[in-house]
């Protein structure tokens, strides 16, 4: 267990990954692909539209496997879905038949924890996120915002030591995904938990992430690895008019862009 | 610009019209607009009625074929109150009801059991499919022979055809609501720790109950169909066979009044499946009344 203690939270090593098209023909989403997230660690993921950054998100939950390389969470390679793992998506993924704290109380259920206990951890967590007064309410009831929350306490109330967060507030207005990046970093400063977070907007990426992997064009490698080195904690709706967050935005942007005008010149061709 | 005037509607308020006075003008107006639906509803059923009767009387039409509704109206009151030529209405009504509902239940219930089990594996559907669909494709009253002869005059061969009536809508339906469960639901649910039985359970069955239902909306119908096609073709009781003895002995008033018992039967099933949705579904979103 010595070598478990110190290994990082999430590797992968040259890693590739195929899909088949439904023509039957091979599509490379990532090749050759090396990233390492040290435990406590907060990894932002930028690249072009469609360039396979999710697929990487998906390896490290076991919902996929590599074509070739390896994926190591926490010194050990992926076997399935691992219960240490929390996930926010993209989309609404909450259960609409559920009223909001049935559904934070999913995670402990299906883990088998009795029904009480889950119960109580799930009030709690909605207090935590602000949503203590609506936990009789159903998603449909709530907006963008309070339903990302509820997917946050959804999550976090499994204790994940490993977040992955799959583009989570790209649909949100941009005063809500403020509030919502402040609510996150508080969340994971209390968690201490390793986060991936995936994204297409760069200025997200640098405020809240301690590294920040830029991503070429599809099949996606990785272009270059920036370190954010900003001090914590970081007040989200403030830093982006501070002189080294523009100087990282400029410099890491200069980069990225390139990359952007392949993806945009490949999908007008 | 007057003809943007023209266009707003006779309730557009004045600026400054508090909460409660377009709140009191839209009930008015909802009221309204119920009275106005039920009164065409209803209208127009006595116009038909009305129609029917005079066409009847005036020999427009040959009341021998055709029967009145005042003739129906008193076969069907002779049947209540002195039962038919056959015994009590209300036996048929029943034996009737006993196949249909029989035959509903054990048929949706298969359905879906094995819709489920078919959308969630996919390589036993691609196995299956075949067989499914080439079954699908006998038109189901030509079953009901068979039925009567392997099963009898009985109650089973009714609820074997009421079976098959019923299994095919819901199985396709149950099947189809389970492909079409959402991707990222059931991504989140196996990351959050469900089992296969879990996710089936509370993710995938949930998901699939609107598909589900629309189908028993319908099969309540199909499976008053199986039960009725089977007693026509061969029974001692139900509904079915009161068709056919009127038919026998060209007795309109009494075919046309067995339909009327099948179509309140079917309405009142109906009325109560909606129910039982609208108790199950309060998860869904409700429209938002504009207030014009």
């Amino acid at each position: 267990m010595a070598v478990e203690k110190t290994a990082p939270a999430i590797e992968l090593i040259n890693v590739s990954r195929r899909f088949l098209s439904p023509t039957g023909k091979s599509l490379t989403a990532i090749r050759d692909f090396t990233m390492t997230v040290e435990r406590g660690e907060f990894v932002a993921v930028v690249g072009p539209t469609g360039c396979g950054k999710s697929t990487t998100l998906n390896l490290v939950t076991g919902l996929a496997s590599p074509s070739a390389g390896e994926v190591r969470v926490m010194g050990a390679p992926v076997k399935g879905i691992d219960p240490r793992i929390g996930f926010v998506f993209q989309t609404d993924a909450l259960f609409p038949w559920r009223t909001v704290i049935e559904n934070v109380m999913a995670g402990p259920l299906f883990r088998g924890r009795p029904r009480a206990q889950a119960q109580a951890s799930a009030r709690d967590w909605l207090a935590r996120v602000g949503l203590a007064r609506f936990e009789q309410h159903y998603p449909h009831q709530l907006s963008g915002g309070m339903r990302k929350r509820v997917a946050l306490a959804q999550t976090f109330i499994n204790g994940p030591e490993i977040l992955l967060m799959d583009e989570p507030f790209s649909a949100l207005d941009v005063q809500t995904r403020v509030l919502m990046h402040e609510e996150l970093l508080r969340l994971w400063s209390e968690a201490k938990a390793s986060v991936v977070f995936v994204t297409h907007d760069l200025e997200e990426a640098i405020a809240l992430a301690d590294k920040v992997y830029v991503l070429t064009a599809g099949p996606a490698t990785v272009k270059s690895v920036y370190t954010i080195d900003l001090p914590r904690p970081r007040v989200v709706a403030d830093i982006r008019y501070e002189q080294r967050f523009i100087d990282y935005s400029r410099t890491i942007w200069a980069d990225l862009k390139e990359e952007v005008e392949t993806s945009y010149a490949r999908a007008a061709a | 610009m007057t003809d943007a005037t023209v266009n707003i509607p006779t309730a557009a308020f004045r600026p400054g019209t508090s909460d409660a006075e377009i709140e009191a003008a839209a009930a008015k107006a909802a009221a309204h607009r119920r009275h106005t639906v039920t009164f065409w509803r209803l209208g127009i059923l006595v116009v038909f009625l009305a129609l029917w009767e005079i066409a009847g009387r005036m020999a427009w039409i040959d009341p021998f074929f055709y029967a009145m509704p005042s003739s129906i109206a008193g076969r069907l009151y002779e049947w209540i109150t002195e039962g038919t030529s056959e015994g009590p209405l209300w036996y048929h009504l029943y034996v009737t009801m006993e196949e249909s509902v029989l035959g509903f239940v054990t048929g949706s219930v298969a359905g879906i059991i094995i819709g489920v089990a078919l959308g969630r594996n996919r390589m036993a559907a691609d196995i299956f499919s075949i067989y499914i669909k080439v079954i699908n494709s006998i038109p189901r009253v030509v079953l009901a022979p068979i039925f009567i002869m392997i099963l009898g005059l009985g109650l089973a061969s009714k609820v074997a055809l009421a079976f098959v009536m019923v299994f095919f809508v819901v199985f396709h339906n149950a099947f189809q609501g389970v492909r079409e469960a959402d991707r990222a639901m059931i991504a989140n649910a196996r990351i959050l720790g469900a089992s296969d039985w879990q996710l089936t359970r509370s993710v995938i069955v949930p998901s699939a109950m609107s598909w589900i239902f629309a189908s028993l909306h319908v099969s309540f119908g199909f499976a008053i169909i199986g039960a009725i096609v089977g007693e026509f073709v061969g029974s001692r009781y139900g509904i079915g066979l009161l068709i056919n003895i009127a038919k026998g002995s060209f007795d309109a008033a009494g075919m046309y009044a067995a339909i009327v018992i099948v179509m309140v039967v079917a309405l009142g099933a109906e009325y109560l499946m909606t129910m039982v949705e609208n108790r199950l579904a309060k998860w869904r979103p409700q429209p938002l009344h504009e207030t014009q």
